[in-house]
């Protein structure tokens, strides 16, 4: 199979299949067993640029270790204040002259659609970083490929996503990624935060999904917890807010009532929707999903700016 | 055609009718042909005609310009019971319906502000249609699902 990520935009995971996923899965196996050496040859003088509209601890740092390790580099701008972006210079301009200095583009931004208007306008492939409350498509390909090598398989699970399932961009890459696989998926949210309806209308049909206001329900059934984060500025109602927030925690009396060998994953930052008692647990997966962040993305990178790599 | 239409809509030489209009949308329809008479031709508008078919109408008349079928098919959303006549010499050399077409681009805005589409960006909107049976919409940027009534002119 020619590599389909070869010169190609990540803008929305829809735009790939369940056998182009499975390429950078087992791309990112080899190029985890690969000598350091060897893997810094793969971008060897190529420059990935990065802009961040939005702040980013992970995805940022994760690019730019991938890159590196890759033996190419990185520049960019995160720092708004200190960039043209202040003096109002328009994404469109923004991204033309990032596009001359760099092999490949790394955009976040807070609206939606801006990735694929980035791609139009760049010659140069643009990775869609997160893109407003659309999507985040290599959160998504790192998820999935953490779902695989916890529990040897994606087929044939029972996946509850917990939170903020309006707004988190994460949420519905992770849906559109997990269209090409047979899951049930279990959406558990309170009503103001249900997932948006015009935002999976074309993959609903793929989709096994029950929605549920309480954890409780779905905790014996599922094999993955994925948790995202619930921000208090979504709630008109700070007491509401407080009633939500305490109900979704996971801690060790939520894993007593779930399946011993639940993995629980968040695309982090976290606050204090799990608790740090979990993190000793064989049950917390979020720190190895966020080590798995860098490979998957080194083996991307690896395979967008090669057209047939040595990996 | 009734007696008062006849009237309202004085035959012409060479060009295009647009019939059957929704009765107040002829303005829209201008709007997205993006006809605005600054092009010299004779237009003539009729709004709220008397119609035997749908109570009421609009009709335009373009005169020497014969719209393509690409660019009358912009109006599937606007007013879907139009028809397009195109005439040349006086005579009636075709009659169209409007189909939908595959994507509209440049005429509507996305209903969703955080939208890029909606920003200060140099940037049009393009709407997929993904279900023509159901008419169901797509804005190809932000990528959410939107009905025909959510639309923005
Ligand atoms: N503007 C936003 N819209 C929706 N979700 C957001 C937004 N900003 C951050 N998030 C949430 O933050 C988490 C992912 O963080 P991310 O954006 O990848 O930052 P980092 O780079 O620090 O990991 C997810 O839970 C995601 O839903
Ligand atoms: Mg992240
Ligand atoms: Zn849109």
């Amino acid at each position: 199979m020619p590599n389909p990520f070869y010169d190609r935009d990540i803008v929305s995971i829809k735009d790939f299949t369940k056998s182009d996923l499975e390429y950078v899965f087992s791309a990112t196996d080899r190029i985890r067993a690969m000598k350091p050496s060897q893997r810094g040859e793969l971008g060897k003088g190529r420059t990935l640029g990065y802009i961040f509209y939005e702040p980013s601890t992970r995805t940022r740092m994760s690019f730019e270790a991938a890159i590196a390790s890759l033996g190419g580099s990185s520049i960019g701008i995160s720092e708004l204040k200190s960039s043209s972006v202040e003096k109002g210079e328009s994404l469109a301009d923004t991204i033309r002259v990032i596009d001359l200095y760099s092999d490949v583009i790394v955009l976040r931004h807070p609206m939606d659609g801006s990735s694929r208007f980035a791609a139009e306008l760049s010659e140069n492939p643009i990775i869609n970083a997160g893109s407003g409350s659309e999507e985040h498509p290599t959160q998504a390909l790192l998820d999935l490929y953490t779902i695989l090598k916890e529990k040897g398989r994606i087929d044939g699970l029972s996946i509850a996503i917990v939170g903020d399932l309006k707004y988190g961009r994460t949420v519905y890459s992770l849906l559109y990624g997990l269209a090409n696989y047979k899951v049930d998926i279990h959406l558990v949210s309170p009503p103001s935060l249900a997932v948006r309806k015009e935002s999976i209308y074309d993959v609903q049909g793929r989709l096994k999904i029950t929605e549920h206001n309480e954890l409780d329900g779905v905790l014996q059934k599922a094999d993955v917890l994925y948790v995202t984060r619930i921000q208090r500025e979504r709630f008109p109602d700070l007491q509401e807010y407080e009633k939500v927030r305490g109900s979704y925690t996971i801690d060790n009396a939520t894993l007593q009532k779930a399946k011993k060998d639940v993995s629980v994953m968040h695309p982090l930052p976290r606050l204090d929707e799990i608790s740090h008692s979990v993190d000793a647990t064989k049950n917390a997966v979020y720190f190895r999903q966020a080590a798995n962040g860098k490979e998957l993305r080194a083996a991307l990178l690896a395979l967008m700016l090669n057209e047939s790599p040595a990996l | 055609m009734s007696e008062a239409s006849q009237l309202l809509v004085r035959r012409i030489k060479d060009g295009t009718v647009i019939d059957h209009i929704e009765a107040g949308k002829a303005l829209f329809v201008l709007r997205a042909l993006a006809i605005t008479g600054r092009e010299g031709t004779v237009i003539t508008v009729a709004l709220n005609v008397p119609s035997s078919k749908h109570g009421k109408k609009d009709i335009i008349k373009v005169e020497n310009r014969y719209l393509e079928t690409s660019e009358t098919n912009k109006l599937a959303l606007i007013a879907p019971r139009a028809t397009i006549n195109i005439i040349k010499d006086y005579k009636l050399v075709e009659k169209r319906k409007i189909q939908l077409p595959d994507s509209i681009a440049g005429i509507f805005k996305c209903p969703n502000l955080k939208c890029i589409t909606n920003s200060g960006e140099d940037i049009k909107s393009v709407i997929d249609v993904i279900d023509k049976e159901k008419m169901v919409l797509k804005c190809r940027y932000c990528a959410r699902a939107i009905s025909v009534d959510e639309l923005v002119f």
